[in-house]
């Protein structure tokens, strides 16, 4: 080396970034996405609504779309509307909704589709729930950065009452009951809320201690209570009785999750027909049928359906599409 | 104000290289380390601040299979530090052990890209990313002290550090650029961060020295360092109190997940501002680590790191303390960053002249593995107390173990032979 003057070597520095730059640049140029894909015009045979019929509303590329539940392969209706998670009921939906290319947005929206309240959220969105009512809007998303356990994730969620404006940002405020008995901790997450009837009353999953536990929360009182371990992103049936949720096989997220259904007077857990590993919030489409979201190797997403009670076999619904809710 | 010190040494053998009438406030092995530091920051952070995006947007991973990501055996890493430190020394390849561990994580860059969705070779990437970095701090750290003349060892530090997070810096600014000229393309991201380190190497290669001029000469004769002679550092006492000292440093740390955490909570501090806190520790260290190493040559390296411990011990205090609002987030960020500040690169600086040259990267590394040991330990115990006890009393409990490794640290490291303090007659 030290037959190179430093003037040498400045040289061979400045080549090689020169040279790097290029290799950076030129593969930018081919890799990158073919400019972003125009939100697709209004199509079908008419623009989108949440107003309640017998419609299912879903994600098309990136884009909020309904179908007739009863063709859900025929004609697709698709808005200018961008989102990542969409859900509505009783004429009120939330979409998590890109604001910048980094940061995101839940919006609560009309039945056409119109923002009524818009709030920051920090980290990446992953579940968006309104309650039956259409009253209780709640929103989870992923947080890096400032987890505590080295590089792991952390995840918030929130809940808005549209009626009064109160809003929690987090749960993480709320007192714990784990097992009967006052828990704190600050490696504390939840994930994956579902309303009762009465909007007040919540289900959602809360992580603790590497532990995945079904808390019952009361928005009123600001507390949580556990019911049930390894209890994943549950959802409340329209007739309340059962929880939907996704069960990782063996407590082991690591090996995947299995759809199951949890009934509340038994706490007896059935497998659904579903083998294939689901990471979703399901979603009932009628009292016996769940809808929920999987992806192909490369991350295409699908809407599938599989009865509740274990029987059948699951039935491709929506191909193309993410994050269903039936408007009926 | 230094120009005093602006000569290189007078022991600087004039057939080493160019001479310098060159004004150098630090030797140019130093700036040419803080240079490949620099770069290569940049490029750790392009894909640390779109890591999250990627796999949670782009590959549509759940955020419950990062548990498995994370399952990266830090006992393993922390062997491999020390070891790789041996080999530098055995060898007397420092240069060449850094720039394995520089090359392990530009690799790194392009192993993201061949993972696809793969959760276990995602991985099995940041693993090697990671022991990289484990690998190469040892004996950079080591050829920064055999570069430096040991009365100028905390300028040096100082400096280097301070290259090290104007890197940190402008890492997800040039992520961020990527992403805006090329649309949601995160490969063109890691491309790019590869390039940019690749090019680290490059300078790394030709600008960086294994024998500096004015270090200690290795004479060829002398036999190689061996497994027991590494062994026998840990009877020198004053190795051993420095691997102590450097274990209790760690145990006063309860990671900045925890302050930061705790610092949200009482402000009520809107969620999305979060990352700023790290943004505004990042920009008290980058400011104060220069001038607290120039102050630590001045004074003396150890009161520097004792006022470190203090200014955490205050950090601590004021998380629980009755000052709200602005005040409380400008002073606690700014004692944070100071603490970061005076302690890591100081510390060093203050191993450095303990450790014989022929063992100083093997030192080193058991210095700095002594701490991250003992941080793990303590970020878990913090979490315990927390739960046991809240926040409030977690975080005093902490203050008060800061205290007592301050006076221990003060019992160990100030014994009466000091010969890290000695003034070098001029």
């Amino acid at each position: 080396m030290t037959a190179l003057s430093t003037r040498a070597k400045l040289g061979v520095v400045a080549a090689s970034a020169v040279l790097l730059g290029a290799v950076a640049a030129g593969y930018a140029a081919t890799a990158a996405e073919p400019a972003r894909t125009p939100p697709p015009a209004a199509t079908g045979d008419q623009a989108v609504t949440l107003t309640p019929g017998p419609r299912l509303l879903a994600i098309t590329d990136r884009h909020v779309s309904s179908v007739a539940t009863a063709d859900p392969t025929g004609p697709r209706s698709v808005s200018g509307l961008e989102c990542l998670r969409v859900y509505a009921a009783a004429g009120t939906g939330v979409c998590l909704k890109p604001d910048t290319p980094w940061t995101y947005q839940v919006v609560v929206l009309d039945a056409a589709l119109h923002p009524t309240r818009t709030l920051s959220v920090p980290g990446l969105p992953n579940r968006a729930r309104v309650s039956a009512s259409g009253r209780m809007v709640s929103w989870t998303t992923f947080v890096g950065g400032d987890s505590y356990t080295s590089g792991g994730f952390s995840t918030r969620t929130g809940i808005i009452d549209t009626v009064t404006g109160a809003t929690v940002t987090s749960l993480e405020e709320f007192t714990i009951k784990r097992d009967g008995r006052a828990y704190r901790n600050p490696d504390v997450n939840y994930w994956g809320v579902t309303f009762t009837a009465d909007d007040n009353v919540f289900y959602a999953t809360m992580s603790t201690g590497g532990k995945r536990y079904l808390v019952r929360g009361d928005v009123a009182s600001r507390a949580v209570e556990t019911v049930k371990e390894n209890v994943e992103c549950p959802s409340l049936s329209p007739d309340g009785t059962r929880i939907a949720f996704k069960e990782a096989i063996g407590a082991d997220p690591a090996k995947g999750w299995r759809l199951s259904v949890l009934d509340l007077a038994t706490m007896r857990v059935t497998a659904t027909a579903e083998t294939t590993s689901v990471d979703d919030q399901a979603a009932w489409l009628d009292n016996g049928t769940l809808a929920y979201t999987l992806r192909q190797s490369d991350g295409r997403p699908d809407v599938w359906a599989v009865a509740a009670d274990g029987s059948g076999a699951p039935r491709l619904v929506l191909p193309g599409a993410e994050s269903p809710s039936p408007l009926a | 104000m230094y120009l005093s010190t602006v000569s290189r040494p007078a022991a600087d053998p004039p057939a080493g290289g160019r001479p310098g009438r060159r004004l150098a406030l630090v030797s140019g092995n130093v700036v040419a380390l803080g240079t490949v530091s620099l770069i290569t920051d940049v490029s750790a952070e392009m894909v640390t601040a779109i890591l999250p995006l990627y796999l949670v947007l782009g590959l549509q991973l759940s955020p419950v299979a990062f548990g498995v990501l994370d399952g990266v055996h830090t006992g393993a890493t922390a062997l491999l530090r020390v070891v790789g430190g041996f080999v530098a020394d055995r060898f007397q390849r420092r240069k060449l052990v850094a720039g394995v561990g520089y090359a392990l994580s530009a690799v790194a860059k392009l192993g993201l890209l061949l993972a696809g969705r793969s959760v276990p070779m995602i991985g099995a990437v940041i693993a090697v990313d990671r022991l990289g970095k484990g690998v190469r701090s040892a004996p950079r750290d080591a050829l920064i002290t055999l570069s430096t003349p040991p009365e100028s060892l905390g300028r040096a530090f100082g400096v280097h550090r301070a290259m090290d997070s104007v890197g940190a810096f402008l890492g997800p600014l040039a992520a961020f650029a990527v992403l805006l000229a090329v649309g949601q393309s995160y490969d063109a991201v890691f491309v790019t961060s590869f390039c940019v380190a690749a090019l680290a190497l490059v300078v790394l290669v030709l600008f960086v020295r294994e024998r500096p001029a004015g270090g200690p000469v290795d004479s060829p004769d002398q036999p190689r360092v061996s497994v027991r002679e590494a062994f026998g550092l840990l009877r020198s006492r004053h190795a051993r109190r420095l691997v102590l000292a450097a274990a209790l440093l760690g145990l006063a740390t309860i990671g900045d997940g925890f302050v930061y955490l705790l610092l949200q909570r009482r402000e009520d501090l809107g969620l999305r501002w979060f990352p700023l806190l790290a943004v505004g520790t990042s920009l008290a260290y980058l400011v104060l680590a220069a001038p607290l190493g120039v102050l630590a040559d001045r004074i003396g390296r150890l009161p520097v790191v004792v006022g470190g411990y203090a200014a955490l011990g205050a950090t601590y205090l004021l998380l629980a303390g009755p000052v709200h609002g602005w005040p409380l987030l400008v002073l606690t960020l700014t004692l944070y960053g100071t603490f970061y500040a005076a302690t890591d690169g100081v510390l060093i600086a203050l191993a450095g002249p303990v450790l014989p040259p022929r063992l100083r990267t093997t030192g080193i590394a058991l210095v700095q593995t002594g701490q991250a040991l003992a941080y793990l330990v303590s970020s878990v115990l913090f979490g315990l107390a927390w739960q046991a006890w809240g926040p409030e009393n977690a975080i005093r409990a902490a203050a008060a173990v800061v205290a007592g490794v301050l006076v221990v640290t003060l019992l160990l490291l100030a014994s009466p032979s000091r010969p890290v303090t000695r003034k070098v007659p001029r």
